[in-house]
Protein backbone atom coordinates (compact mmCIF):
# COMPACT_ATOMS: atom_id res chain seq x y z
CA UNK A 1 0.00 0.00 0.00
CA UNK A 2 1.15 3.53 -0.77
CA UNK A 3 1.93 5.83 2.12
CA UNK A 4 0.28 9.24 1.94
CA UNK A 5 2.22 12.26 0.78
CA UNK A 6 1.83 13.90 4.17
CA UNK A 7 3.56 10.90 5.81
CA UNK A 8 6.42 11.09 3.32
CA UNK A 9 6.83 14.78 4.06
CA UNK A 10 6.83 14.10 7.81
CA UNK A 11 9.49 11.44 7.36
CA UNK A 12 11.88 13.63 5.40
CA UNK A 13 11.36 16.50 7.82
CA UNK A 14 12.75 14.36 10.60
CA UNK A 15 16.14 14.05 8.94
CA UNK A 16 18.82 15.56 11.18
CA UNK A 17 21.19 16.75 8.45
CA UNK A 18 18.55 19.07 7.01
CA UNK A 19 18.05 20.78 10.35
CA UNK A 20 21.77 21.31 10.86
CA UNK A 21 22.17 22.81 7.40
CA UNK A 22 19.28 25.18 8.04
CA UNK A 23 21.06 26.41 11.16
CA UNK A 24 24.50 26.66 9.59
CA UNK A 25 23.53 28.54 6.45
CA UNK A 26 22.74 31.90 8.08
CA UNK A 27 25.94 31.76 10.13
CA UNK A 28 28.00 31.02 7.04
CA UNK A 29 26.33 33.79 5.05
CA UNK A 30 26.85 36.22 7.91
CA UNK A 31 30.58 35.44 7.97
CA UNK A 32 30.90 35.94 4.24
CA UNK A 33 29.00 39.22 4.39
CA UNK A 34 31.21 40.38 7.25
CA UNK A 35 34.33 40.02 5.13
CA UNK A 36 33.31 42.84 2.80
CA UNK A 37 32.14 45.09 5.62
CA UNK A 38 35.29 44.45 7.67
CA UNK A 39 37.54 45.09 4.66
CA UNK A 40 35.87 48.44 4.08
CA UNK A 41 36.24 49.37 7.74
CA UNK A 42 39.87 48.24 7.62
CA UNK A 43 40.63 50.38 4.57
CA UNK A 44 39.01 53.47 6.02
CA UNK A 45 40.80 52.96 9.34
CA UNK A 46 44.20 52.60 7.66
CA UNK A 47 43.48 55.70 5.63
CA UNK A 48 42.56 57.67 8.74
CA UNK A 49 45.48 56.44 10.89
CA UNK A 50 48.09 57.13 8.22
CA UNK A 51 46.51 60.49 7.50
CA UNK A 52 46.73 61.41 11.18
CA UNK A 53 50.39 60.42 11.19
CA UNK A 54 50.93 62.72 8.22
CA UNK A 55 49.37 65.60 10.09
CA UNK A 56 51.71 65.10 13.05
CA UNK A 57 54.50 66.04 10.64
CA UNK A 58 52.81 68.61 8.44
CA UNK A 59 50.38 71.07 10.05
CA UNK A 60 46.79 70.65 8.89
CA UNK A 61 46.58 74.38 8.11
CA UNK A 62 49.54 74.13 5.70
CA UNK A 63 47.82 71.27 3.96
CA UNK A 64 44.38 72.79 3.48
CA UNK A 65 45.48 76.40 2.99
CA UNK A 66 48.75 75.98 1.11
CA UNK A 67 48.91 76.64 -2.59
CA UNK A 68 52.27 75.03 -3.28
CA UNK A 69 52.76 71.30 -3.62
CA UNK A 70 56.49 70.54 -3.55
CA UNK A 71 56.85 67.20 -1.78
CA UNK A 72 60.16 66.21 -3.39
CA UNK A 73 62.14 69.32 -2.44
CA UNK A 74 65.28 68.39 -0.50
CA UNK A 75 64.75 71.13 2.01
CA UNK A 76 61.55 72.99 2.68
CA UNK A 77 59.12 70.50 1.13
CA UNK A 78 55.65 72.00 0.90
CA UNK A 79 52.36 70.17 1.14
CA UNK A 80 49.61 72.57 0.11
CA UNK A 81 46.85 70.43 -1.40
CA UNK A 82 45.29 73.09 -3.63
CA UNK A 83 47.39 72.54 -6.78
CA UNK A 84 46.30 68.91 -6.82
CA UNK A 85 42.66 69.84 -6.20
CA UNK A 86 42.84 72.41 -8.99
CA UNK A 87 44.32 69.77 -11.31
CA UNK A 88 41.52 67.38 -10.46
CA UNK A 89 38.89 70.07 -10.95
CA UNK A 90 40.30 70.99 -14.37
CA UNK A 91 39.97 67.42 -15.57
CA UNK A 92 36.53 67.00 -14.00
CA UNK A 93 35.29 70.31 -15.40
CA UNK A 94 36.29 69.47 -18.96
CA UNK A 95 34.92 65.97 -18.61
CA UNK A 96 31.53 67.25 -17.48
CA UNK A 97 31.38 69.86 -20.23
CA UNK A 98 31.98 67.06 -22.73
CA UNK A 99 29.90 64.32 -21.17
CA UNK A 100 26.71 66.02 -19.96
CA UNK A 101 25.41 67.44 -23.26
CA UNK A 102 26.41 64.37 -25.25
CA UNK A 103 25.24 61.88 -22.64
CA UNK A 104 21.87 63.52 -22.12
CA UNK A 105 21.30 64.03 -25.85
CA UNK A 106 22.05 60.37 -26.41
CA UNK A 107 19.63 59.46 -23.64
CA UNK A 108 16.88 61.62 -25.15
CA UNK A 109 17.45 60.04 -28.54
CA UNK A 110 17.40 56.51 -27.14
CA UNK A 111 14.34 56.92 -24.97
CA UNK A 112 12.20 59.20 -27.15
CA UNK A 113 13.16 58.69 -30.76
CA UNK A 114 15.03 55.45 -31.34
CA UNK A 115 13.11 52.43 -32.56
CA UNK A 116 13.24 49.28 -30.47
CA UNK A 117 15.74 47.78 -32.89
CA UNK A 118 18.14 50.70 -32.61
CA UNK A 119 17.82 50.66 -28.83
CA UNK A 120 18.50 46.94 -28.74
CA UNK A 121 21.80 47.50 -30.55
CA UNK A 122 22.97 50.81 -29.09
CA UNK A 123 22.38 50.10 -25.41
CA UNK A 124 24.67 47.05 -25.24
CA UNK A 125 27.29 48.95 -27.26
CA UNK A 126 27.17 51.75 -24.71
CA UNK A 127 27.62 49.23 -21.94
CA UNK A 128 30.62 47.70 -23.71
CA UNK A 129 32.10 51.19 -24.01
CA UNK A 130 31.70 51.49 -20.25
CA UNK A 131 33.78 48.33 -19.88
CA UNK A 132 36.84 49.48 -21.85
CA UNK A 133 39.87 49.46 -19.50
CA UNK A 134 40.87 52.98 -18.57
CA UNK A 135 44.48 52.37 -19.60
CA UNK A 136 43.20 52.08 -23.17
CA UNK A 137 41.51 55.44 -22.81
CA UNK A 138 44.79 56.78 -21.43
CA UNK A 139 46.71 55.75 -24.53
CA UNK A 140 43.91 57.09 -26.68
CA UNK A 141 44.31 60.49 -24.97
CA UNK A 142 48.09 60.52 -25.21
CA UNK A 143 48.64 59.13 -28.70
CA UNK A 144 45.53 60.28 -30.54
CA UNK A 145 43.63 63.14 -28.92
CA UNK A 146 46.67 65.18 -27.90
CA UNK A 147 48.30 65.12 -31.38
CA UNK A 148 44.95 66.00 -32.99
CA UNK A 149 44.53 68.92 -30.58
CA UNK A 150 48.12 70.01 -31.23
CA UNK A 151 47.50 70.15 -34.95
CA UNK A 152 44.77 72.72 -34.31
CA UNK A 153 46.34 74.53 -31.34
CA UNK A 154 50.13 74.30 -31.51
CA UNK A 155 50.43 75.83 -28.03
CA UNK A 156 49.22 72.66 -26.39
CA UNK A 157 51.98 70.65 -24.73
CA UNK A 158 52.32 66.90 -24.95
CA UNK A 159 51.03 66.64 -21.36
CA UNK A 160 48.01 68.86 -20.76
CA UNK A 161 44.62 69.03 -19.06
CA UNK A 162 42.42 69.31 -22.14
CA UNK A 163 43.10 65.98 -23.82
CA UNK A 164 42.68 63.74 -20.74
CA UNK A 165 39.72 65.88 -19.68
CA UNK A 166 37.98 65.19 -22.98
CA UNK A 167 38.79 61.50 -22.79
CA UNK A 168 37.57 61.20 -19.19
CA UNK A 169 34.41 62.84 -20.50
CA UNK A 170 34.14 60.24 -23.26
CA UNK A 171 34.65 57.56 -20.65
CA UNK A 172 31.70 58.70 -18.54
CA UNK A 173 29.31 59.36 -21.48
CA UNK A 174 28.02 55.77 -21.52
CA UNK A 175 27.28 55.90 -17.83
CA UNK A 176 25.39 59.19 -18.04
CA UNK A 177 23.56 58.14 -21.21
CA UNK A 178 22.61 54.74 -19.92
CA UNK A 179 21.43 55.84 -16.46
CA UNK A 180 19.61 58.89 -17.84
CA UNK A 181 17.93 56.70 -20.43
CA UNK A 182 16.75 54.37 -17.68
CA UNK A 183 15.31 57.34 -15.79
CA UNK A 184 13.56 58.69 -18.88
CA UNK A 185 12.19 55.35 -20.00
CA UNK A 186 10.56 54.87 -16.63
CA UNK A 187 8.44 58.00 -17.09
CA UNK A 188 4.97 56.53 -17.70
CA UNK A 189 3.70 56.50 -21.27
CA UNK A 190 0.37 57.90 -20.11
CA UNK A 191 2.05 61.20 -19.22
CA UNK A 192 3.66 61.45 -22.65
CA UNK A 193 0.30 60.64 -24.25
CA UNK A 194 -1.28 63.46 -22.26
CA UNK A 195 1.24 65.90 -23.67
CA UNK A 196 1.00 64.58 -27.22
CA UNK A 197 -2.79 64.85 -27.10
CA UNK A 198 -2.43 68.58 -26.46
CA UNK A 199 -0.65 69.08 -29.74
CA UNK A 200 2.92 68.91 -28.45
CA UNK A 201 5.64 67.90 -30.87
CA UNK A 202 7.87 64.98 -29.97
CA UNK A 203 10.66 67.30 -28.95
CA UNK A 204 8.37 69.35 -26.71
CA UNK A 205 7.31 66.17 -24.97
CA UNK A 206 10.92 65.09 -24.53
CA UNK A 207 12.21 68.45 -23.35
CA UNK A 208 9.32 69.79 -21.30
CA UNK A 209 7.77 66.62 -19.93
CA UNK A 210 10.13 63.64 -19.97
CA UNK A 211 13.38 65.36 -19.03
CA UNK A 212 11.86 67.30 -16.09
CA UNK A 213 10.05 64.18 -14.91
CA UNK A 214 13.29 62.19 -15.04
CA UNK A 215 15.45 65.02 -13.71
CA UNK A 216 16.29 63.38 -10.41
CA UNK A 217 17.63 60.32 -12.20
CA UNK A 218 19.49 62.43 -14.73
CA UNK A 219 21.15 64.51 -12.01
CA UNK A 220 22.08 61.38 -10.10
CA UNK A 221 23.74 60.00 -13.25
CA UNK A 222 25.69 63.24 -13.74
CA UNK A 223 26.87 63.28 -10.14
CA UNK A 224 27.92 59.64 -10.39
CA UNK A 225 29.80 60.54 -13.55
CA UNK A 226 31.41 63.41 -11.67
CA UNK A 227 32.64 61.18 -8.92
CA UNK A 228 34.10 58.76 -11.46
CA UNK A 229 35.85 61.66 -13.17
CA UNK A 230 37.28 62.83 -9.85
CA UNK A 231 38.57 59.38 -9.03
CA UNK A 232 39.85 58.61 -12.53
CA UNK A 233 43.54 57.67 -12.37
CA UNK A 234 44.98 55.91 -15.39
CA UNK A 235 44.01 58.44 -18.05
CA UNK A 236 45.39 61.41 -16.11
CA UNK A 237 48.55 59.55 -15.09
CA UNK A 238 49.33 58.82 -18.71
CA UNK A 239 48.26 62.01 -20.42
CA UNK A 240 48.05 64.89 -17.96
CA UNK A 241 51.63 65.02 -16.74
CA UNK A 242 52.94 65.45 -13.22
CA UNK A 243 53.27 69.15 -12.53
CA UNK A 244 51.12 70.31 -9.65
CA UNK A 245 50.03 73.83 -10.54
CA UNK A 246 47.79 76.37 -8.87
CA UNK A 247 46.67 78.35 -11.91
CA UNK A 248 44.13 78.45 -14.68
CA UNK A 249 46.26 76.97 -17.44
CA UNK A 250 44.82 74.01 -19.35
CA UNK A 251 47.39 73.66 -22.10
CA UNK A 252 50.37 72.51 -20.06
CA UNK A 253 51.21 69.65 -17.72
CA UNK A 254 49.16 69.41 -14.51
CA UNK A 255 48.76 66.87 -11.74
CA UNK A 256 45.65 65.48 -10.14
CA UNK A 257 45.30 63.94 -6.70
CA UNK A 258 45.06 60.46 -8.16
CA UNK A 259 48.05 60.94 -10.45
CA UNK A 260 50.14 62.09 -7.48
CA UNK A 261 49.28 58.93 -5.55
CA UNK A 262 50.33 56.83 -8.54
CA UNK A 263 53.53 58.79 -8.96
CA UNK A 264 54.56 58.22 -5.34
CA UNK A 265 53.34 54.63 -5.20
CA UNK A 266 55.38 53.51 -8.21
CA UNK A 267 58.39 55.58 -7.19
CA UNK A 268 60.71 54.72 -4.34
CA UNK A 269 59.51 56.84 -1.48
CA UNK A 270 60.59 54.83 1.55
CA UNK A 271 58.17 53.56 4.12
CA UNK A 272 57.75 56.04 6.95
CA UNK A 273 58.84 59.13 5.05
CA UNK A 274 56.60 62.20 4.97
CA UNK A 275 56.01 61.65 1.26
CA UNK A 276 54.82 58.14 2.00
CA UNK A 277 52.27 59.47 4.48
CA UNK A 278 51.26 62.26 2.15
CA UNK A 279 49.61 59.83 -0.27
CA UNK A 280 47.24 58.84 2.52
CA UNK A 281 46.36 62.44 3.21
CA UNK A 282 45.73 63.02 -0.50
CA UNK A 283 43.78 59.77 -0.69
CA UNK A 284 41.68 60.85 2.27
CA UNK A 285 40.95 64.19 0.59
CA UNK A 286 39.89 62.31 -2.52
CA UNK A 287 37.69 60.09 -0.39
CA UNK A 288 36.01 63.17 1.10
CA UNK A 289 35.36 64.51 -2.40
CA UNK A 290 33.75 61.37 -3.73
CA UNK A 291 31.76 60.90 -0.53
CA UNK A 292 30.49 64.48 -0.85
CA UNK A 293 29.49 63.68 -4.43
CA UNK A 294 27.51 60.63 -3.36
CA UNK A 295 25.72 62.57 -0.64
CA UNK A 296 25.03 65.32 -3.17
CA UNK A 297 23.61 62.75 -5.59
CA UNK A 298 21.27 61.49 -2.91
CA UNK A 299 20.18 64.98 -1.96
CA UNK A 300 19.72 66.16 -5.54
CA UNK A 301 17.66 63.20 -6.58
CA UNK A 302 15.33 63.84 -3.63
CA UNK A 303 15.22 67.57 -4.20
CA UNK A 304 14.34 67.34 -7.88
CA UNK A 305 12.05 64.35 -7.70
CA UNK A 306 8.89 65.09 -9.67
CA UNK A 307 6.49 62.55 -8.32
CA UNK A 308 4.23 60.62 -10.56
CA UNK B 1 -8.77 87.11 -47.22
CA UNK B 2 -7.15 83.94 -46.07
CA UNK B 3 -9.88 83.27 -43.55
CA UNK B 4 -12.47 83.88 -46.20
CA UNK B 5 -11.08 81.23 -48.48
CA UNK B 6 -10.87 78.76 -45.62
CA UNK B 7 -14.47 79.48 -44.74
CA UNK B 8 -15.69 78.80 -48.24
CA UNK B 9 -13.66 75.65 -48.26
CA UNK B 10 -15.30 74.47 -45.07
CA UNK B 11 -18.71 75.34 -46.39
CA UNK B 12 -18.30 73.55 -49.66
CA UNK B 13 -16.82 70.51 -47.99
CA UNK B 14 -19.53 70.38 -45.33
CA UNK B 15 -21.07 66.93 -45.51
CA UNK B 16 -24.78 66.94 -46.02
CA UNK B 17 -26.21 64.94 -43.20
CA UNK B 18 -29.29 62.99 -44.10
CA UNK B 19 -30.84 62.37 -40.71
CA UNK B 20 -29.64 65.44 -38.89
CA UNK B 21 -30.14 68.89 -40.23
CA UNK B 22 -30.60 70.89 -37.08
CA UNK B 23 -26.94 70.65 -36.04
CA UNK B 24 -23.71 70.87 -37.95
CA UNK B 25 -21.39 67.88 -38.08
CA UNK B 26 -18.04 68.28 -36.40
CA UNK B 27 -16.74 64.94 -37.46
CA UNK B 28 -17.92 62.83 -40.30
CA UNK B 29 -16.40 59.42 -40.66
CA UNK B 30 -16.64 57.65 -43.97
CA UNK B 31 -15.85 54.00 -44.55
CA UNK B 32 -13.18 53.93 -41.86
CA UNK B 33 -11.27 50.68 -41.50
CA UNK B 34 -8.43 50.10 -39.11
CA UNK B 35 -6.08 47.20 -38.59
CA UNK B 36 -3.65 46.40 -35.78
CA UNK B 37 -1.32 44.19 -37.80
CA UNK B 38 -3.71 41.56 -39.07
CA UNK B 39 -6.43 42.28 -36.57
CA UNK B 40 -9.25 44.12 -38.28
CA UNK B 41 -10.32 46.35 -35.41
CA UNK B 42 -12.68 48.83 -37.08
CA UNK B 43 -14.88 47.86 -40.00
CA UNK B 44 -16.53 50.30 -42.39
CA UNK B 45 -17.41 52.90 -39.80
CA UNK B 46 -19.74 55.70 -40.92
CA UNK B 47 -20.61 58.24 -38.25
CA UNK B 48 -21.67 61.89 -38.15
CA UNK B 49 -20.90 63.64 -34.91
CA UNK B 50 -22.85 66.78 -34.09
CA UNK B 51 -21.69 70.10 -32.75
CA UNK B 52 -22.29 70.98 -29.09
CA UNK B 53 -23.63 67.55 -28.37
CA UNK B 54 -22.47 64.78 -26.13
CA UNK B 55 -21.97 61.65 -28.17
CA UNK B 56 -21.52 58.46 -26.18
CA UNK B 57 -19.83 55.39 -27.57
CA UNK B 58 -20.76 52.18 -25.81
CA UNK B 59 -20.02 48.53 -26.37
CA UNK B 60 -18.35 45.54 -24.74
CA UNK B 61 -14.56 45.36 -24.16
CA UNK B 62 -12.58 44.97 -27.34
CA UNK B 63 -15.36 46.28 -29.58
CA UNK B 64 -13.16 49.08 -30.93
CA UNK B 65 -14.77 52.02 -29.15
CA UNK B 66 -11.53 53.33 -27.64
CA UNK B 67 -9.71 52.67 -30.88
CA UNK B 68 -12.27 54.75 -32.76
CA UNK B 69 -11.95 57.59 -30.24
CA UNK B 70 -8.16 57.58 -30.53
CA UNK B 71 -8.44 57.61 -34.30
CA UNK B 72 -10.29 60.92 -34.10
CA UNK B 73 -7.14 62.69 -32.86
CA UNK B 74 -4.80 60.20 -34.48
CA UNK B 75 -3.36 59.08 -31.15
CA UNK B 76 -3.98 55.54 -32.34
CA UNK B 77 -1.03 55.94 -34.69
CA UNK B 78 1.33 55.78 -31.72
CA UNK B 79 0.74 52.04 -31.80
CA UNK B 80 3.18 50.62 -34.32
CA UNK B 81 1.65 48.45 -37.08
CA UNK B 82 -1.60 50.44 -37.25
CA UNK B 83 -3.06 50.79 -40.75
CA UNK B 84 -6.13 52.77 -41.68
CA UNK B 85 -8.27 53.30 -44.75
CA UNK B 86 -11.22 55.56 -45.36
CA UNK B 87 -11.69 59.15 -44.31
CA UNK B 88 -12.48 61.15 -41.23
CA UNK B 89 -13.48 64.71 -41.93
CA UNK B 90 -13.04 67.12 -39.09
CA UNK B 91 -14.69 70.47 -39.90
CA UNK B 92 -14.59 69.51 -43.53
CA UNK B 93 -10.98 68.46 -43.78
CA UNK B 94 -9.74 64.90 -43.99
CA UNK B 95 -7.52 64.35 -40.94
CA UNK B 96 -5.51 61.73 -42.81
CA UNK B 97 -4.42 64.26 -45.44
CA UNK B 98 -0.65 64.43 -45.54
CA UNK B 99 -0.89 68.22 -45.28
CA UNK B 100 -2.83 67.95 -42.01
CA UNK B 101 -0.33 67.99 -39.12
CA UNK B 102 -1.27 65.91 -36.11
CA UNK B 103 -0.17 68.72 -33.80
CA UNK B 104 -2.60 71.07 -35.51
CA UNK B 105 -5.42 68.56 -35.19
CA UNK B 106 -4.69 67.84 -31.52
CA UNK B 107 -4.60 71.53 -30.73
CA UNK B 108 -8.25 71.67 -31.85
CA UNK B 109 -9.28 68.32 -30.41
CA UNK B 110 -8.47 67.74 -26.76
CA UNK B 111 -8.44 64.42 -24.97
CA UNK B 112 -9.11 63.18 -21.45
CA UNK B 113 -7.80 59.73 -20.64
CA UNK B 114 -9.06 56.75 -18.71
CA UNK B 115 -6.60 57.11 -15.88
CA UNK B 116 -5.87 60.65 -14.67
CA UNK B 117 -2.47 61.52 -16.14
CA UNK B 118 -1.45 64.97 -14.93
CA UNK B 119 2.12 65.98 -15.61
CA UNK B 120 4.49 65.64 -12.65
CA UNK B 121 4.48 69.40 -12.25
CA UNK B 122 2.61 71.96 -10.19
CA UNK B 123 -1.12 72.37 -10.77
CA UNK B 124 -0.42 75.77 -12.30
CA UNK B 125 2.19 74.40 -14.71
CA UNK B 126 -0.12 71.57 -15.70
CA UNK B 127 -2.76 74.01 -16.89
CA UNK B 128 -0.26 76.46 -18.38
CA UNK B 129 1.55 73.72 -20.30
CA UNK B 130 -0.71 73.81 -23.36
CA UNK B 131 -0.82 77.58 -23.78
CA UNK B 132 2.94 77.74 -23.21
CA UNK B 133 3.91 75.22 -25.86
CA UNK B 134 1.65 77.04 -28.26
CA UNK B 135 3.56 80.24 -27.68
CA UNK B 136 1.68 82.10 -24.93
CA UNK B 137 4.32 83.45 -22.56
CA UNK B 138 2.68 86.48 -20.93
CA UNK B 139 2.32 85.78 -17.21
CA UNK B 140 -0.86 87.81 -16.84
CA UNK B 141 -2.61 86.06 -19.69
CA UNK B 142 -1.43 82.67 -18.37
CA UNK B 143 -2.81 83.51 -14.91
CA UNK B 144 -6.15 84.30 -16.46
CA UNK B 145 -6.17 81.14 -18.55
CA UNK B 146 -5.30 79.00 -15.52
CA UNK B 147 -8.10 80.46 -13.44
CA UNK B 148 -10.64 80.29 -16.23
CA UNK B 149 -9.77 76.69 -17.09
CA UNK B 150 -9.85 75.55 -13.47
CA UNK B 151 -13.21 77.26 -13.01
CA UNK B 152 -14.40 75.66 -16.23
CA UNK B 153 -13.48 72.25 -14.84
CA UNK B 154 -15.23 73.07 -11.52
CA UNK B 155 -12.10 72.64 -9.46
CA UNK B 156 -10.92 76.23 -8.92
CA UNK B 157 -12.27 76.50 -5.38
CA UNK B 158 -10.61 73.27 -4.34
CA UNK B 159 -7.13 74.08 -5.62
CA UNK B 160 -6.87 77.88 -5.81
CA UNK B 161 -4.68 78.00 -2.67
CA UNK B 162 -2.36 75.24 -3.78
CA UNK B 163 -1.61 76.06 -7.39
CA UNK B 164 2.10 75.56 -6.79
CA UNK B 165 1.75 72.09 -5.33
CA UNK B 166 2.44 68.96 -7.33
CA UNK B 167 -0.65 67.74 -9.15
CA UNK B 168 -0.06 64.24 -7.82
CA UNK B 169 -0.77 65.43 -4.30
CA UNK B 170 -4.54 65.68 -4.86
CA UNK B 171 -7.18 62.95 -5.12
CA UNK B 172 -7.81 60.93 -8.27
CA UNK B 173 -11.10 62.68 -8.98
CA UNK B 174 -9.46 66.07 -8.60
CA UNK B 175 -6.59 64.95 -10.82
CA UNK B 176 -9.06 64.01 -13.52
CA UNK B 177 -10.66 67.45 -13.34
CA UNK B 178 -7.16 68.97 -13.54
CA UNK B 179 -6.71 66.96 -16.73
CA UNK B 180 -9.98 68.33 -18.04
CA UNK B 181 -8.91 71.86 -17.09
CA UNK B 182 -5.60 71.26 -18.84
CA UNK B 183 -7.51 70.35 -21.98
CA UNK B 184 -9.78 73.41 -21.67
CA UNK B 185 -6.76 75.70 -21.35
CA UNK B 186 -6.17 75.72 -25.10
CA UNK B 187 -9.89 76.17 -25.79
CA UNK B 188 -10.32 73.22 -28.08
CA UNK B 189 -13.31 72.64 -30.31
CA UNK B 190 -13.90 69.00 -29.44
CA UNK B 191 -13.11 67.06 -26.28
CA UNK B 192 -12.60 63.32 -26.53
CA UNK B 193 -13.08 61.41 -23.29
CA UNK B 194 -11.89 57.84 -22.99
CA UNK B 195 -13.78 56.30 -20.06
CA UNK B 196 -12.90 59.31 -17.93
CA UNK B 197 -14.63 58.04 -14.80
CA UNK B 198 -13.68 54.37 -14.84
CA UNK B 199 -10.88 54.90 -12.31
CA UNK B 200 -12.93 57.18 -10.03
CA UNK B 201 -15.25 56.80 -7.07
CA UNK B 202 -19.02 57.47 -7.45
CA UNK B 203 -18.90 61.02 -6.08
CA UNK B 204 -16.04 62.08 -8.35
CA UNK B 205 -17.87 60.37 -11.20
CA UNK B 206 -20.98 62.42 -10.50
CA UNK B 207 -18.94 65.63 -10.53
CA UNK B 208 -17.40 64.78 -13.89
CA UNK B 209 -20.80 63.91 -15.34
CA UNK B 210 -22.22 67.25 -14.21
CA UNK B 211 -19.19 68.92 -15.70
CA UNK B 212 -19.74 67.23 -19.05
CA UNK B 213 -23.28 68.63 -19.08
CA UNK B 214 -21.93 72.14 -18.55
CA UNK B 215 -19.13 71.78 -21.06
CA UNK B 216 -21.37 70.78 -23.93
CA UNK B 217 -22.63 74.37 -24.08
CA UNK B 218 -19.29 75.31 -25.56
CA UNK B 219 -17.67 72.11 -26.72
CA UNK B 220 -18.57 69.05 -28.70
CA UNK B 221 -17.89 66.03 -26.54
CA UNK B 222 -17.35 62.43 -27.54
CA UNK B 223 -17.22 60.07 -24.61
CA UNK B 224 -16.40 56.38 -24.54
CA UNK B 225 -17.96 54.68 -21.59
CA UNK B 226 -18.32 51.22 -20.14
CA UNK B 227 -21.18 52.38 -18.06
CA UNK B 228 -24.50 52.32 -19.88
CA UNK B 229 -26.31 54.32 -17.22
CA UNK B 230 -23.70 56.99 -17.67
CA UNK B 231 -24.30 57.09 -21.41
CA UNK B 232 -28.04 57.31 -20.78
CA UNK B 233 -27.59 60.11 -18.23
CA UNK B 234 -25.27 62.43 -20.04
CA UNK B 235 -25.35 61.89 -23.79
CA UNK B 236 -27.53 63.23 -26.57
CA UNK B 237 -26.63 60.53 -29.02
CA UNK B 238 -25.26 57.07 -28.55
CA UNK B 239 -23.34 54.77 -30.86
CA UNK B 240 -23.27 51.08 -30.06
CA UNK B 241 -20.11 49.32 -31.22
CA UNK B 242 -19.72 45.57 -31.49
CA UNK B 243 -16.76 43.67 -32.94
CA UNK B 244 -15.44 46.75 -34.70
CA UNK B 245 -18.73 47.73 -36.31
CA UNK B 246 -21.31 50.37 -35.53
CA UNK B 247 -24.45 48.37 -34.88
CA UNK B 248 -26.69 51.27 -34.09
CA UNK B 249 -26.36 55.03 -33.82
CA UNK B 250 -29.26 57.19 -32.79
CA UNK B 251 -30.61 59.60 -30.22
CA UNK B 252 -29.78 58.29 -26.77
CA UNK B 253 -33.40 58.07 -25.64
CA UNK B 254 -34.25 56.06 -28.74
CA UNK B 255 -31.32 53.69 -28.23
CA UNK B 256 -32.26 53.04 -24.64
CA UNK B 257 -36.05 52.92 -24.98
CA UNK B 258 -36.58 51.53 -28.41
CA UNK B 259 -33.45 50.06 -30.00
CA UNK B 260 -33.81 48.99 -33.58
CA UNK B 261 -31.31 46.14 -33.44
CA UNK B 262 -31.71 43.00 -31.36
CA UNK B 263 -28.01 43.06 -30.42
CA UNK B 264 -28.28 46.60 -29.05
CA UNK B 265 -31.26 45.56 -26.99
CA UNK B 266 -29.41 42.52 -25.65
CA UNK B 267 -26.41 44.62 -24.71
CA UNK B 268 -28.23 47.45 -22.97
CA UNK B 269 -30.50 45.05 -21.11
CA UNK B 270 -27.35 43.35 -19.79
CA UNK B 271 -27.68 40.05 -21.60
CA UNK B 272 -24.01 40.14 -22.60
CA UNK B 273 -20.93 42.33 -22.30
Amino acid sequence: MRTSVQELIAKSKDKKSKKIIEKLIPILLFLIASVSVLTTIGIVLTLIIETITFFTRVPLSDFILGTTWLPFANSGAQFGIWPLIVGTLKITGIAIVVAVPIGISAAIYLSEYASDNVRRIVKPVLEVLAGVPTIVYGFFALTFVTPVLQSFFPDIKIFNAISPGIVVGIMIIPMIASLSEDAMSSVPKSIRDGALAMGSTKFEVAWKITVPAALSGIIASVVLGLSRAIGETMIVSLAAGSTPKFDGDFTGSIQTMTAYIVQVSKGDAGYGTTIYYSIYAVGFTLFLFTMAMNILAGYMSKRFREEY
Amino acid sequence: MNTATIKTKINTAQPTSVEQVEKESVYSTRQLNLWYGNNHALKNIDLEIGENEVTAIIGPSGCGKSTYLKTLNRMVELVPSVKTSGEIHYRGRNIFDSSYGVEELRTRVGMVFQKPNPFPKSIYDNIAYGPRIHGIKNKKILDEIVEKSLRGAAIWDEVKDRLNENAYGISGGQQQRICIARTLAIEPDVILMDEPTSALDPISTLKIEELVQELKEQYSIIIVTHNMQQAARISDKTAFFLNGEVIEYDRTDTIFSNPADKRTEDYISGRFG
